[in-house]
């Protein structure tokens, strides 16, 4: 037990709270018990402040048994294992990660609580999906839960930011693959009303695709993008059809950079020379696992790059019926001149019923912006308003700056979460400085 | 809670009448703040302080009546004002303060004690209620109203730049011992500033408005800056003028008025 500073890995909004340690389930009740103020906390990989609560405790779950893969795909975990090290156990037996998000350092618990996606929520959904049940303790006990069994519960708990329980085991179905490898098509587009139309007309054919934007560009070429999309490679498509384990990162950030080291005249340069450098169109290219999902997991600490004061990401999604909103919220932020790396582009398929599950069926755009012009709050709540308008949302992961005003309008179900929470957590011992800022502690 | 860019949602707001402690305010709700506690000695005008924090989007005002001139109430005012705030409080601004008349006190032992009372004591006592329940909170800032008339004291006005000095230098140390408890602090030190406290001062340079030095501190927030100069440029400025010989420094800050 110790008293420690927690933060988000936008190292945005620190807080200060004790950090306790439990190997199994009745260990979780008896730190929930003596608890206040309890949340859960994975890899810490949510941008903002929902793994922390300030003056309580945060649980760390130690339970990250990885069990063997059955026949048909299914696992035991605990919710503490990484996907790093499932991944590292299961690849080798031609088994991968139904959902994968863009890093594999994050927990089964996180991506529970996040209901995370991956390149390909178009076909196969989020994460929820997969989970064939899961077991759960709340302050009311310890329960098994599955679509079937307190159907309400499990989806509150997906994508209900550690708000409903401490999740201490899953059963997931995973992916058969028979190699390592994807297979990747890539094209370069000159602005985005192309490469989201190329999206929309192509993107069923491909398991997997993704399109990496430019929002500092402005004019003819504004938008300009480069899609990815592809494939798990067959075994007769590489040789040697290898199922190699992911490798460890080998570069690492070992301390802040300056602050100012991203400004827009650096991360301008930066997407000119990534948007020059991608081949304009390249077909079947094989490529490792690691370096198409999770190309950022080669260097430890990169968030460092971005100094002391930090950044925020901000990733909204907005139905179909509204893609002019991706296009207005690009222009906005290229007119407003702040620096913006290369913002992530996706297609959602349909949503799940979970009431704070982020992906709504249409498209999202996620954008890392560092901390410091003037400007960049107002930017931000700016771009709110044209996402509640639009009928879209914020996700919950990756914020640290919302208002409670703003999150309830985007999340029409948040009554109906707060009534699960109220039910199993009566005296409103699960929070986190993400549920105070937002609301959601239940009343 | 605050966010990411410091803008925090709950604020308490020791002296929330002064002219710069409203300017202050002022931004705070039209950002993020939905609860204001507003403590203050004039409950007039801390009624209309209250209406302003409403009109630029506060949803939930207090108000909390202290005279800063017994440092006794200083730990009751306090703990009320958090008690009202109703939750973990991101913000607290200190901004008690009075300029006092120099040619008048100097010369008095009961009102010479009384700018130190005000300016030092109080805020003093205060600081250490404030710091000690932000620190069982785990989270949550400090914003003490400094100025820079404490970075060199002048003899036209040394009964509040001592106290003042005395003021931001301790709370200098206060910063440090916060490393690693999830508070921390900004120390503001505003140039001259035009307000009702000013009021018929003679302008020395680089002086400003209230509602510059609140954009200065919004800055200040979102940077997450220590020490917050108002004007910005202010920082230069002293960095020559408190290593000026004395003679010097007398002749140039007496030609900036008494
Ligand atoms: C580089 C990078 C890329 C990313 N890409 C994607 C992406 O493509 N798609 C996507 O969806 N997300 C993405 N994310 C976000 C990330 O997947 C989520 O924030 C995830 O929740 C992080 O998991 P974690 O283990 O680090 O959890 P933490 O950040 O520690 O916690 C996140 C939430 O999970 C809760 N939680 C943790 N463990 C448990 C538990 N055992 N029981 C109950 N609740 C628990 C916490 O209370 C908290 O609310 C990315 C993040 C990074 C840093």
């Amino acid at each position: 037990m110790s008293r420690v500073t927690l933060r988000g890995w936008g190292r945005t909004t620190p807080g200060v709270a004790t950090v306790r340690h439990a190997s199994n389930e009745s260990e979780i009740t008896a730190t929930l018990e003596s608890s206040r103020a309890l949340i859960a906390r994975g890899l810490g990989r949510s941008y903002g402040d929902a793994a922390q609560v300030s003056g309580g405790t945060v649980l760390v779950s130690d339970i990250s048994d990885v069990g063997p893969v059955d026949d048909e795909g299914v696992l035991d975990i605990g919710a503490g294992a990484s996907l790093d090290q499932l991944l590292t156990q299961c690849i080798p037996q031609g088994w991968f990660l139904p959902v994968t998000p863009g890093t594999r350092q994050v927990t089964i618990g996180g991506a529970i609580a996040a209901d995370v996606h991956g390149k390909n929520h178009h076909l196969d959904g989020s994460f929820a999906r997969h989970v064939l049940e899961m077991r759960i303790v709340t302050p009311s006990g310890p329960a098994t839960i599955s679509p079937d069994l307190d159907g309400e519960l499990f989806w509150a708990t997906m994508g209900g930011m550690g708000l409903t329980g401490v999740v201490s085991s899953v059963t997931l179905k995973l992916l058969k693959i028979e190699t390592d490898k994807v297979l990747v098509d890539t094209q370069r587009f000159s602005n985005l009303d192309e490469v989201m139309s190329e999206m929309t007309s192509g993107d069923e054919n491909f398991r997997y695709s993704v399109a990496w934007v430019d929002c500092m560009t402005r004019g003819a070429n504004m938008g300009r993008a480069v899609l990815t999309r592809g494939d798990h490679a067959r075994a007769n498509d590489v040789s040697p059809a290898s199922l190699r384990a992911p490798a460890p990162a080998r570069l690492t950030v070992p301390f802040d950079a300056p602050s100012g080291l991203l400004n827009r005249f650096t991360v301008q340069a930066f997407n000119e020379a990534w948007f020059r450098s991608s081949p304009r169109r390249q077909l079947a290219k094989p490529e490792s696992i690691s370096s198409f999902f999770h190309p950022l997991d080669g260097i430890r600490n990169w968030n460092r790059l971005y100094g002391r004061r930090g950044f925020v990401q901000y990733q909204f999604c907005v139905p179909e019926e509204s893609s002019d909103t991706v296009r207005h919220a690009i222009e906005h932020l290229s007119s407003s001149g702040v620096a913006s790396f290369l913002a992530v582009l996706k297609r959602f398929g349909p949503a799940n019923p979970g009431p704070l599950s982020f992906p709504l069926p249409g498209w999202t755009l996620a954008l890392d912006l560092p901390v410091g012009p003037a400007s960049l709050p107002q930017l931000l709540d700016d771009l709110d308003e044209m996402i509640v308008s639009a009928g879209g949302r914020i996700y919950l992961a990756k914020d640290a700056r919302l208002s409670p005003e703003k999150m309830r309008a985007m999340y029409p179900k948040l009554d109906a979460f707060l009534e699960v929470k109220n039910r199993v957590d009566p005296e409103h011992q699960l929070t986190s400085d993400l549920a105070r800022r937002l609301d959601l502690v239940g009343a | 809670m605050k966010n990411a860019f410091g803008l925090p949602q709950r604020v308490v707001v020791l002296a929330g009448s002064s002219d710069i402690a409203r300017a202050i305010t002022k931004r705070l709700c039209a950002a993020r703040a939905h609860t204001v506690v507003l403590a203050g000695r004039n409950q007039q005008l801390l009624e209309e302080a209250s209406t302003e924090a409403l009109a630029f989007g506060a949803s939930h005002v207090e108000t909390v009546i202290f005279d800063a001139r017994d440092p006794s109430n200083a730990e009751r005012t306090v703990t009320t004002s958090f008690e009202k705030g109703g939750g973990a409080v991101d913000l607290v601004v200190v901004a008690v303060g009075m300029l006092g008349d120099q040619e008048r006190f100097q010369d008095d032992p009961a009102l010479a004690a009384e700018m130190a009372t005000v300016n030092f004591t109080w805020p003093v006592a205060a600081l250490a209620r404030v710091r000690s329940l932000l620190v069982a909170q785990g989270s949550g800032r400090i914003l003490v109203i400094s100025s820079v008339a404490g970075v060199r004291v002048r003899r036209a006005k040394y009964l509040y730049g001592g106290a003042k000095a005395g003021l931001d230098r301790l709370c200098v140390g206060l910063a440090d011992s916060l490393e690693g408890t999830g508070v921390s602090m900004h120390i503001m030190r505003p140039g001259h500033v035009r307000s009702r406290m000013t009021i018929g001062e003679k302008e020395p340079p680089f002086a400003t408005g209230v509602e510059d030095v609140a954009d200065d501190v919004m800055r200040g927030l979102a940077d997450r800056s220590p020490i917050i100069w108002s004007p910005p440029i202010l920082r230069y400025v002293f960095s020559v003028l408190r290593h000026l010989p004395a003679p010097l420094w007398r002749t140039v800050t007496d030609s900036m008025g008494r």
